[in-house]
């Protein structure tokens, strides 16, 4: 049997539409490739031409095959396991011919939707995969409906949709959830952005024009000011003289803490990163999640993050830390590498040979930055081979990069230990949501110097430079340009507004859609009621709400079955009829309307026009094929005015 | 063999009965599977939950839920499109052997639904796909070819759906007492007989159509030119026109006068002769070993010839309807002798057993 030139389109139409969300992170000749061979498909079901014959669709396989290993490395694991797919089922079209090869596309389609899921769950892509559902379903029916037109196929389809929506919710709020994974996954599993184990000139500034969300936190009781608010994550200490690397860390002993004060408890929802940091305030002391609390004050989980995670955190804002540093530490925090920036480590020296102490060197230092025309930009130019001296004599436009890593340099160079600590700074607090979100543009680098019975103290010399950047974010310290992310610049309030709605949204889509876990599960269920919550029950209870809902569904789906629906003209002239009977003139079984009228109409000669009205308007009606909505409203009108 | 088996176990496990009049479609007829593409989705849609479960995808919970409901509700969709139908058979009319027989069955869809895409089917894969419009009859034509002369009974018949999806299929057997009487199929042409006279019997023959003779009253099948509207105008009532042939020029067809061919090749020869004598407007009659019928003009005499042709050694009356085996074709078993010999012998090799 051949298929229809309709179905062919749907077909192509609904892969196209699983597809085309795959452009983004395919290679670029694999989705040109796609989209040629569907176009190819496309003439040739237009042009009603033969199909390729197979050993040619065997020799673009086997090419396309050998592509996909050359620019992956190789044919396992996510990525080129769904490039894979796709392009098969591309190349699958090639060979549509039967029923079969139809309904094995739809499958495959639904299949491709679920690989989309890998790189995106937003709400954009939850509503695009209801549209491409609507298409395959509606493709799907004609398999099963002939020569049905497109657009009630379409109306079953989106019924069938609507209908499903309950007991889908119903599934996924009651499906026991298993935490996963059940097999190991390829390292290629997760795509991440945000920060990274080392930082060179450029590393903060490319991170900062992202707008995506690193994290979002949420406070219990006083939210801390914005410029109390240093995410601490990784911790850099060795530098060669142009990155900065966190090295080897030996975990000899745990971190001291004392003086502690200002404790403050939040929840963070980290988005993952496929690292292991877990970002919290200077200082963190407790993690609700099993992680390790370093001797630099690193918060490391057991695993990358590669999902979702919300944790607890209680930290102290005010501290002492580490006042009895190692030996080995210090030395690690004071080591440079010999031949770099000749100038800065003159600078470094002087200071040290004519300043009294730490204290002043540091003073300084900031001094040095505040007076001497150093500029914050997100545009800095090109540094040579010694970038901190051309930083600090030459250039003097930096981020936030440039400044830590010169201060620590110079730090180091005077003697002083120091290290870079990464992270965060600031977030944007959604008042709507009484939560705040962390992005990537917040993304930061500052200090910490080791003075003797202080321990470490943080110094972030970009406060010095550009406070507005610490007090209020990156739009307040960078005049608007073009490089900045929209999302980062200042906005009119109402479009702050729905930007915080937005945001809003999606923090709830990602807390209770995404991120539905066992615990999320349970602790659900406990507010909805359930008691001493367990996998039994859990599928007692679904099982229960399925069979309710399929036997609701049964009895609304089934009723129009048995519902024998008489003619609404019928109905109403019925009425009419009943009318006359009350009155004492009842139709006679063998009298058809014309004769009843005439009898009727005898009978009450001051309604006879009346009668005979009613009685034609309901001939016509019923024998005309007249009976529209405003006909039919109109004769109900000339019933219910009729009385005797 | 599996085929086999599964064909007794149909007979054995569903209703088997002959019906009349209309048959209503409730849940108690309606039997629903999945199919194997339902099977093959519930596959995908494991495949689907290991990966949620594994990458942790909230979303992909959703799509595979989804779709599972969809796939479920796809059942009673399915059911729907059959339900609360009402069918009963329609006219058969007769036709040679070797023609296609048209059984004719009403659907009355008497819901609010339209119901796509059912199928008709007997157990030979004869089949016939159709839509119900909502409210509506629908006559319903299922084309089996008949083979042999005699009754061709329509068997049990499946009604099928897999609409929407067909990830489910329902079916429904019907099986009604409605049988196509099949003639012999005309052999190739052949000269009449000659005519013989000595039936005359000196009388004048009841019809030709060279001079008026007279009327007579109108029987069943008669051609509307040849009755006599003056008369009936007259309020004599219903008469045709007779006119004269030659005198004594009946023409008889006679199986005696045969030549010795196979029986089936006689009734072949006959039922030729029968349609070319009508067509040649002859005055005709049918001589067989058992029956005889009178010369005579008329559609219905004609129908009533290849009738007796058809059914020749067939038994008249409506025959318990044979068990259709997947092997055998359908149809009756033709000499009523061998049936009878073959019961005996059957009934005695169980009593051997």
């Amino acid at each position: 049997m051949k298929l229809s030139a309709h179905l062919l389109y749907g077909v192509i139409a609904s892969i196209f539409l699983v597809i085309a969300p795959h452009a983004e992170h395919l290679p670029e000749w694999i989705s040109i490739l796609s989209a040629m061979i569907l176009a190819w498909r496309v003439y040739l079901a237009y042009s009603d031409n033969p199909l390729p014959p197979r050993w040619l669709l065997l020799g673009i396989m086997i090419a396309i095959v050998a592509g996909i290993q050359i620019s992956y490395h190789t044919l396992f694991g996510r990525e080129a396991g769904v490039t894979l797919l796709i392009i098969l089922v591309s190349l699958k079209l090639l060979e549509l011919r039967t029923t079969r090869d139809t309904t094995l596309l739809i499958f495959l389609a639904c299949f491709i939707i679920i690989t989309n899921f890998f790189y995106s769950q937003s709400i954009p892509t939850a509503l695009m995969m209801l549209a491409s559902l609507l298409l395959i379903l509606s493709t799907w029916l004609q398999l099963h409906t002939g020569t049905l037109e497109l657009r009630p196929r379409v109306k079953i389809a989106g019924m069938i949709l609507l209908q499903a929506i309950p007991l889908t919710l119903l599934l996924f709020v009651l499906f026991p959830r298993v935490q996963g994974p059940l097999w190991g996954m390829p390292q290629d599993a997760y795509s991440s952005s945000g920060l990274s184990d080392s930082m060179s000139p450029g590393t903060l500034s490319r991170l900062s024009l992202s707008q995506a969300v690193a994290f979002r936190v949420s406070f219990e009781g006083t939210t801390p000011s914005h410029e109390q608010m240093y995410w601490r994550g990784p911790i850099l200490w060795d530098y060669d003289g142009v990155t900065w690397t966190s090295g080897i860390s030996i975990r000899s002993k745990l971190p001291t803490l004392d003086q502690t004060g200002n404790p403050v408890d939040y929840t963070v929802t980290l988005e993952p990163h496929n690292k292991r940091w877990l970002f919290a305030l200077d200082m963190p002391t407790k993690l609700s999640i099993p992680s390790v609390i370093t001797d630099d004050l690193q918060v490391l989980s057991k695993e990358p993050v590669i999902a979702r995670v919300r944790y607890n955190v209680h930290s102290q804002l005010t501290y002492r830390v580490n006042v009895e540093e190692t030996p080995y530490q210090l030395q690690r925090a004071l080591k440079l590498p010999a031949t770099f920036n000749p100038r800065a480590r003159k600078l470094a020296a002087d200071w040290r040979a004519t300043l009294p102490d730490d204290d002043a060197i540091i003073r300084a230092a900031l001094n040095l930055f505040n007076r001497e025309g150093f500029e914050y930009t997100l545009e800095p130019p090109l540094l040579g081979r010694d970038g901190i001296d051309d930083f600090l004599f030459v250039t003097r436009k930096g981020f936030c990069e440039h400044y830590a890593s010169s201060f620590v340099y110079l730090m180091r160079a005077a003697g002083i230990p120091a290290r870079v600590v990464t992270g965060y700074q600031g977030g944007e607090p959604n008042l709507l949501g009484g939560y705040s979100i962390i992005r990537q543009s917040d993304a930061h680098a500052w200090t910490e110097v080791w003075i003797k019975n202080r321990g470490w103290l943080r110094m972030d010399p970009t406060a010095v430079i550009s406070p507005e950047r610490i007090r209020s974010g990156l739009s307040a310290s960078v005049p608007d340009s073009p490089s900045l992310p929209f999302m980062a610049r200042t906005q009119v309030p109402w479009l702050l507004k729905m930007r915080f709605n937005l945001d809003m949204l999606n923090y709830r889509w990602d807390q209770w859609v995404l991120g539905y876990n066992t615990e999320q599960q349970f602790a659900f269920l406990t507010r909805l009621g359930m008691e001493d919550i367990s996998w039994q029950k859990m599928a007692l209870n679904l099982m229960l709400g399925v069979a309710l809902l399929v036997a609701l569904f049964a009895l609304l789906m089934l009723r129009r079955l048995y519902k024998h629906s008489t003619d609404r003209a019928q109905k109403l002239y019925l009425r009419f009829c009943r009318k006359l009977e009350r009155a004492g003139v009842v139709r006679l079984p063998h009298e058809g309307p014309q004769d009843f009228a005439v009898r009727a109409a005898a009978r009450f000669p001051h309604q006879a026009d009346a009668i005979h009205r009613i009685s034609a308007h309901y001939l016509s009606l019923r024998y005309e094929n007249k009976a529209d909505i405003k006909e039919l409203s109109a004769f109900r009108r000339e019933i219910s005015a009729f009385k005797l | 063999m599996l085929n086999k088996f599964r064909y007794y176990f149909r007979n054995w496990a569903f209703r088997r009965t002959v019906e009349t009049g209309t048959v209503v479609l409730n849940q108690r007829r309606i039997y629903i599977l999945p199919t194997r593409q339902g099977f093959a989705f519930a596959f995908v849609l494991v495949l689907m939950l290991l990966g949620d479960i594994n990458y942790n995808l909230s979303l992909g919970y959703v799509l595979t839920f989804l779709l599972a409901t969809i796939a479920g509700m796809s059942m009673l969709y399915t059911f729907r499109n059959m339900a609360q139908l009402e069918i009963h058979a329609g006219h058969v009319a007769a036709v040679f052997a070797g023609e296609q027989a048209q059984f004719v069955f009403h659907f009355n869809n008497p819901g609010s639904l339209v119901r796509y895409q059912i199928q008709l089917q007997d157990d030979n894969g004869h089949r016939t796909v159709f839509d119900l419009p909502a409210q509506q009859a629908t006559s319903v034509q299922l084309s089996i070819p008949a083979t042999q002369r005699g009754w061709l009974d329509s068997g049990r018949l499946t009604l099928y759906t897999g609409f929407p999806f067909g990830l489910f299929h329902a079916w429904s057997y019907i099986h009604f007492d409605v049988r196509c009487l099949v003639y012999p199929a005309p052999a190739a042409a052949q000269p009449l007989p000659a005519i013989s006279l000595q039936d005359g019997n000196g009388k004048i023959a009841g019809s030709g159509d060279e001079d008026f003779y007279g009327l007579r009253n109108y029987a069943p099948g008669d051609a509307l030119p040849r009755i006599a509207w003056k008369a009936f105008a007259r309020e004599q009532g219903l008469q045709v026109k007779q006119f004269s042939a030659y005198q004594g020029q009946e023409l008889w067809l006679d199986w005696l006068q045969l030549p010795t061919i196979a029986t089936e090749r006689k009734l072949e020869l006959l039922t030729r002769w029968v349609l070319d004598a009508d067509k040649q407007n002859l005055l005709y009659g049918l001589r067989l070993p058992n029956v005889e019928i009178a010369p005579q003009r008329s559609a219905a005499h004609q129908t009533e010839c290849l009738r007796a042709l058809a059914l020749f050694g067939v038994t008249n009356d409506p025959a318990p309807l044979p068990n259709p085996s997947p092997t055998s074709g359908r149809g009756t078993p033709l000499n009523p002798l061998s049936r009878l010999r073959e019961r005996v012998a059957r009934s005695v090799g169980r009593g051997q057993s």
